[in-house]
Parts: C-alpha cells; structure tokens; sequence
C-alpha cells in the first residue's frame, strides 16, 4: 500500500492524454473510465429515446399508419436492447460502479484497470454495431427476449448481429463485475472492514456476483442460437425437434437476476443520497446488507414467472409463484429502512432528494404490481400485455433512472467542481415525473381491458387512454431539455462547488473536487462510518 | 403524546378506507363472462385493496417526511443520530412476511378454484389412447355442477390466424362458437412461431406452442360475441392476429353446428 504517488503521476503523464482527449483515449484510470461509461450510456439513452417516441407516436392511433410493420417491431427491439444493455446496466454499473468504488474501498483504481478499459471499449462497437443493423437488412424484430421459432425465422442478418452485439455487452459486463468483486473484496485500504463500507458496495458486490453467474448462461443461450439461425441446428427449433420453452427457460435464468443487476446498483446509490441530505445516517445498515444478499439468493430462483402461460407443469407454477412474492420481503426491508432515514432528518429538498423521493413512490408502485403479476391466476390474465409493459417501465425508468437523475445531480460537483442549477433540476423533475406517471399509469388499464403489448395497433376503444399515455412520453422527452441545458450551463460557467459542497462524509467527498489522478494527495481516508451524520457523531468519524 | 396516537390511528382508517372504497368501487376490469372471471376479479380487487393500503402509505409517508423536516434556510446542524431500531426492523420483516404469505395462500386457493391444479384430461375420442406429454393451461373440473357437457376443439394457431378444429362434425371454422355454460377443452397447437390465445373477458390465456401441444379448458357464461387476442409476439402483422369467440345459447350452436358439420352426426 505504499505507492509512490509522484511514480504514478509520471505514468498517468505518459500514458494518457491530458484534458478532453483522454475521454477518447484507452485511459486506465477509473474515473474516466466512469464517465466514459455514463456519457456513452446517455448518448444511448438519447437514441432509445427516440424510438420510444416513434413507438409512442405509431401508438396515438389504433391503425398501423406511422411506421412500416416490421420496422415498429425493430424499433421495440431496438428500444428495448438500447434501454437495457446499453443505458442502464452500463450506467448503474459501469459509470457510477467505476467512478465510486474505489473511493469507497480506498484505492487509487480498480483491481484490473485493463481489463476495465476493455470492458468499457466492448461498448461503442457493440451498440453502433447493433444500431448499424438496421441499415443492412433491418434490425432484429423479435424483441429484447428473442424467443425461438420467431427469432429463427426473421430475417437473419438483423438477428445475428443482434446476438453479437449482445454477447459482447454480456462480456463487457461480466468483465466489469469480476472487476467489482476483486476490488472490493481485495483493494480495501487496510484497516477497513467489510461491514463498514458504504452501502454501494454491497449493492454492487450483490449485483456483480448475479452478472458473474447469469451472464455466462444468456452467452451460452445466445450461442446456440445462433447456430440454429445460421447452422440450422435443432436446439430450439421445433421443427428439427428442437424445444421452445427451453430457451425460454435459459434466457428468463439470466433475464429475471437481469432485473435486479439494473435495480440493485440503484438501491446502493439512493442509500448514499438519502442520508446525506437528510443529514441522519443510513437506516439499519446491517438488514440492509442482508437484504440485498436475500435478493440475490431469491433472484436466482424465481426466473419461471416470466413463463406462467408457457405451458409450465402447476408444481412449478406454484414454486415460482411462492418465490417471487418472497422477493417483496427483503425489497420492502429496503424501502421502510429509507423512509426511516427520512424520518426525523434535516432535509434540503433539492434535485436529487426529489428524484431520490420519485423513486421510492414509483419503485413502490411497480413492486406491488410485480407482486400481483407474481400470482400465476393473476398474471394468467395480463401477461404478455400492457399492464407488464406499465409494471416494468414503473420499476425501470421510475425506479432507476429517476436514481440515475437523482445521483448525477448528487455527483456532478465531485465530477466537474461546479454545482448544477436547482431551478432547473426541479423543472426537470417535475416534468419527468408527470409525464412519467402520465406515460404509463394508463398501461395498467389497456393491460387489463384487452390490449396486448407488441403491437402496432389496437382497438378503436383504447384511442383515448393510448394517447393519454403518448403525452406522456411527450413530456419524458421533453424534460431532457432542462437537464441538458442544465449540464451546459454548469460546465460553461457553473458556481464553483468547493470541494464537498454537501458536507458529506463517504470517502469520495474527502479530497478535491475534481478529485486528483491518484484520487488522494497522501494516504486514503479511513472512513470506519460513512453514515456517521447526526449531532452526537460530530467527533466519532477521524480521518487517519 | 396521546394526541398525536390519535392523528395516527385516525391516518391510517383513512388509508384503509379509502383503499377499500376504492378497491370495490372502481372497477377496472373489462366483462366477466366464463365462471374464471369472478374468481379472477375476487382476487383482483383483495391485491388492488392491498396494494393501494401500502402505496398510499408509503407515499404519505415519503409526502410527511418531506414537509415535516424540511431543513429550514438557516438551520444548521444534522438530524438525530438514529442508526436503526431493530423491532422496528424485525417488525417490517415480519407483517410483509406474513402478508406475503397469506397472499400466496389465497392465490393458490383461487388458482385451485380455477382448476390450474387440477389434473388435465382432454376428453377428446380420436386421441384417448394417445399417452403423449401435454403441458398445463387451466383445466376446470369436470364435476362442476354448470359444465356438465363437454366440447372439443383443436385449436391451431399460425401466422397470423387461428383455425378451429371440431373434430366431431370434421370440419374447420375461423370462429369459435361455443354454447354458453359448457366446458370448453381445447387442444393448441402452432404450426410456425409462438402465438398465445387470449379472451380477456375470460380471464385466461395460454401459448400456442410448435412441436409441444397445450391445452386450454374452460366455461362460458354470458352469451356474446368476444375477441380472441394473440398474445405473443408472432411477427409483424402479430397486432392484427384476431378470432372472434361466440357464445350462444344452446340451440343457436346447434343450428351453426349442423350447418356446417361434414359428417353425420347429430349433437
Ligand atoms: C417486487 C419485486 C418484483 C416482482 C415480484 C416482480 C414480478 C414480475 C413478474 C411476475 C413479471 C412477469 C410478468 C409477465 O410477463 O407476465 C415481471 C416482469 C418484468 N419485471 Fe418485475 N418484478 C419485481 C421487480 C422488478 C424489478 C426490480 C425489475 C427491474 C429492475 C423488474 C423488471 C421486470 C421486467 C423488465 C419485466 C418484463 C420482462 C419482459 O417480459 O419483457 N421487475 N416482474
Ligand atoms: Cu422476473
Ligand atoms: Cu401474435
């Protein structure tokens, strides 16, 4: 632990190029690499964005008049594949999972800083790749599941690329999360604890050992897929007596931990957010930490309610069933635990409280839905419909990325020293959070009434509530603009932020603001309580 | 102190309140007409009920804390050092627990009430011999006091239609007609992708599977004309993938029946 820290200044000089040109460089240094990760995630969040408008647009009018059949479905596709593989995973983990982590754990980098920058750089070719797929011979049309016959017998170079593109963003995620794990498992500065970390590394400790397990089996997947698009194989083509409900099976083992791998990372992030402008500290750290390992553990097992209608034998119905609703218990641990930190605190109410407080209503919302859905005669009823549709996009967009929102205005004065305007950030959330709720409160209904999700058209009747919902995304899209003009106007000539404009006491807010290439002038902090706010823990929390 | 037990004991009969009133007096769900929906819809507003008790909750909780310790402009200083409270905690493990379980519970029962647990026969002539796996859909009982006869359709599914078989009267009709008040066994199977068969008004749906039939049984109660909704994504004209279901009172079935049956058979 005793690296000469002029030794590295010198390497970082050789190595990298200085100033913006390093955010195009092979640069090692986890920081960068961060923002590398978010920057590129938001670009994609922006492209995926805009097909979700073009879906919303198709879907103000019951005929299918706006786009061609088959390019709404590349469009849902590609919405899908963007929105997951390329926005959320990589931001929840990769962006704020790299720039964090080893602040938290007190090094100067990750465990394996080539191996990060690969897995950063998989990304752009991988997702350009995918898009550029639509320019050949039209993207895949299948949707982000894939499911066989139908993905076989789509045209084939849109899918094929689509594998690809997939596997090696599955890669670059397993790279990251062997990452994660080796450096907070490792690189922990001495003297500190694994009890005494913040609550993002257990977040990401839980989520990197799903990526480590799952992800190799969607690969696996992926992989025999392939062979039966372009070697006419028989794994899951029915017609050489290959099986459906197999793959379903397979993709649905990687797809369900999926789900908490986009929503854990966000669970650590808002349980650094909250305690340090409520001014309290983290509520029940310990069941906390259990909480996040039982979904781990549950997660891994409940992946068959995706396939209630798919034909599963009743015992297994019934397994699954027991499993997921399981899920609510340690989720609502979670939940309770923020609002008792809430509860009692000094609480500044700015952006990234509001989007904080966004995510507990709307996670909420969508956690209760996921129970219904997880009753098999419940969701006999609505799978495969717009109340699913509602249910995810509750827990995706309103869960994580109101976090997202909620932690790049936390974290953008310890990126860029500058402050982000308030005024602005409640415009945004406020728009955000109306045209959310707008977008998809309504799906519920059409779920329930008899509207199928996938389609470009639908009964005349559900005109109104569609083009409710369409106003909705309206608003969503809408509401970027104050954000970016927000980011614009603080990076030209923001108010200087100082070095903790919060008066946070987790690792990261201890050195400058931007922090230095080595991430401390001298030794690491040890920080033995990185929640240690309320007036009696004034003296307790010594910097050594 | 004593006060502020009553403001909380009164909130929280508002939120149950309102949860209920809410939950049995809105209704969001489209016509029951086989006798799965009212089971479903039971089950529907119980979740609705509890899913509003605990949304509004959280919701005012979060809404309370916010107004209430609102940092004032020139506070100073951090909240109560409080790092947990295990009663607390061991309490919100438990009631959710428990409520979970309970749900679990009654979701089984109404599932069984359904027939999801009950064995699966297809009661069909032409393949009572025949041993080959099939995979579950809902299977009433058979010893349901109104379901006494029993219809067989194949029900086959392709790109973008489905054809239904009536292996009685041989022959093949793009319209399920059935008599209300009779199970229905239907025996799905796809001949290309993935497709799903769908009556929302039924409450029941079920994938049309290549190379791995299903079966789908049930009971239409209210005489109609309702739509049969492919689910799952087939492919691009999947949105329009659309059957009609008619259910009719006895006679008028057996009036379509005989119109069209290829052999001679008299129901
Ligand atoms: C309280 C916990 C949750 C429960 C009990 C739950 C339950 C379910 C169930 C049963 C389904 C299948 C519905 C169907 O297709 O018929 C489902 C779908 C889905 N859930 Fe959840 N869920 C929960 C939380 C989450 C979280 C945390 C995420 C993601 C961050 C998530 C994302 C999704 C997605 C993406 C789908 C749809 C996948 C697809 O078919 O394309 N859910 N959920
Ligand atoms: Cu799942
Ligand atoms: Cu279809």
């Amino acid at each position: 632990m005793t690296i000469s820290i002029d030794r590295q200044k010198d390497n970082h000089q050789r190595l990298q190029p200085n100033g913006w040109l390093r955010y195009f460089s092979f640069s090692l240094d986890h920081k960068v690499i961060g923002i590398q990760y978010m920057v590129c995630g938001f670009l994609f969040y922006l492209i995926g964005g805009t097909l979700a408008s073009a879906i919303r647009i198709e879907l103000a009018s019951p005929m299918s008049d706006f786009l061609p059949r088959d390019v709404y479905n590349q469009f849902l596709t590609l919405h899908g594949t963007i929105m997951i593989f390329l926005w959320i995973v990589p931001v929840v983990n990769g962006a704020f999972g790299n720039y964090l982590i080893p602040f938290y754990v007190g090094a100067r980098d990750m465990a394996f800083p080539r191996l990060n920058a690969v897995a950063f750089w998989l990304i752009p070719p991988s997702g350009l790749m995918l898009i550029a797929s639509y320019f050949v011979e039209g993207a895949a049309q299948s949707g982000w599941t894939a499911y066989p016959p139908l993905s076989i017998t789509t045209p084939q170079s849109g899918q094929i690329i689509w594998i690809i593109s997939v596997l090696l963003l599955g890669g670059s995620s397993i790279f990251g999360g062997i990452n994660f794990i080796a450096t907070i498992i490792k690189l922990r500065r001495p003297g500190l604890k694994l009890m005494q970390l913040p609550m993002y590394c257990w977040a990401m400790l839980g989520t990197s050992l799903l990526v480590v397990l799952s992800t190799p089996v969607l690969a696996g997947t992926l992989i025999l897929l392939s062979f039966d698009i372009v070697a006419h194989t028989g794994f899951f083509n029915p017609v050489l007596g290959g099986n459906v409900v197999v793959y379903q099976h397979l993709f649905w083992f990687y797809s369900h931990p999926a789900v908490y791998i986009m929503v854990l990372p966000a669970f650590g992030l808002v349980s650094e957010i909250l305690p340090v402008h409520s001014r309290k500290p983290l509520f029940g750290y310990t069941t906390m930490v259990y909480s996040i390992m039982g979904i781990v553990v549950l997660g891994l097992v409940v992946w068959a309610h995706h396939m209630f209608t798919s034909g599963t034998p009743p015992w297994m119905r019934l397994f699954f069933t027991i499993a997921t609703s399981f899920i609510a218990v340690p989720t609502g641990i979670k939940f309770f635990n923020w609002v008792a930190t809430l509860w009692g605190g000094k609480i500044s109410i700015n952006s990234a409280m509001l989007f904080s407080c966004g995510f507990i209503i709307n996670f909420v919302f969508g956690g209760i839905t996921g129970v219904a859905l997880a009753q098999v005669p419940f969701d006999i009823h609505v799978h495969d419909t717009y109340f699913v549709v509602a249910h995810f996009h509750y827990i995706v967009y309103g869960g994580t990325v109101f976090i997202i929102f909620s932690s790049i205005y936390h974290w953008f004065p310890k990126v860029t020293g500058k402050m982000l305007g308030e005024k602005l950030g409640i415009i945004h959330f406020a728009i955000t959070f109306i045209g959310f709720n707008l977008c998809f409160a309504p799906q519920h209904w059409l779920g329930l009434n008899g509207m199928p999700r996938r389609v470009a058209e639908y009964d005349p009747q559900f005109q109104f509530v569609n083009q409710i919902s369409s106003i909705g995304a309206l608003l969503m899209a809408i509401s970027t603009i104050p954000f970016l003009v927000n980011i614009f106007l603080s990076v030209r000539n923001g108010k200087d932020s100082g070095d903790n404009p919060w008066n946070a006491l987790t690792p990261e807010w201890l050195t400058s603001s931007p922090p230095p290439v080595e991430n401390w002038e001298g030794d690491a902090p040890l920080v033995v309580e990185p929640y240690g706010y309320g007036d009696s823990f004034s003296q307790k929390n010594k910097k050594i | 102190m004593l006060n502020k037990n009553i403001y909380l004991i009164l909130i929280i009969s508002c939120v149950f309140g309102i949860s209920f009133w809410i939950g049995f007096n809105v209704n969001l769900l489209p016509a029951e007409a086989s006798i799965n929906a009212p089971i479903y819809d039971e089950l529907f507003k119980i979740l609705f009920v509890i899913g509003l008790i605990i949304f509004i909750g959280m919701t005012l909780a979060v809404i309370y804390s916010l107004f209430k310790f609102k940092r004032r402009k020139d506070e100073i200083g951090d909240g109560i050092a409080l790092e947990g409270n295990l009663s607390l905690e061991i309490i919100w493990t438990l009631i959710p627990s428990i409520i979970v379980l309970i749900i679990g519970i009654y979701s089984y029962n109404i599932y069984d009430r359904m027939g999801g647990m009950k064995e699966l026969n297809h009661s069909h002539e032409m393949m009572s011999s025949n041993n080959e796996k099939i995979w579950a859909g809902i299977s009433q009982s058979s010893n349901n006091d109104i379901a006494n006869n029993n219809l067989s359709v194949e029900v086959s599914a392709m790109q973008f239609a489905f054809l239904f078989n009536y292996p009685k009267g041989e022959f093949i009709s793009g319209e399920l007609h059935v008599p209300v008040n009779n199970k229905v066994s239907m025996r799905m199977e796809s001949k290309d992708v993935i497709h799903a068969f769908w009556v929302p008004e039924f409450r029941i749906k079920q994938d049309i599977i290549p190379g791995q039939p299903t079966i789908l049984n049930f009971t239409p109660t209210k005489i109609g004309k309702y739509p049969i909704i492919c689910a799952e994504l087939c492919g691009p004209y999947h949105g329009g993938m659309r059957a009609s279901i008619i259910v009719e009172d006895e006679s008028d079935y057996k009036d379509w029946f005989n119109k069209n049956k290829k052999t001679e058979v008299d129901l």
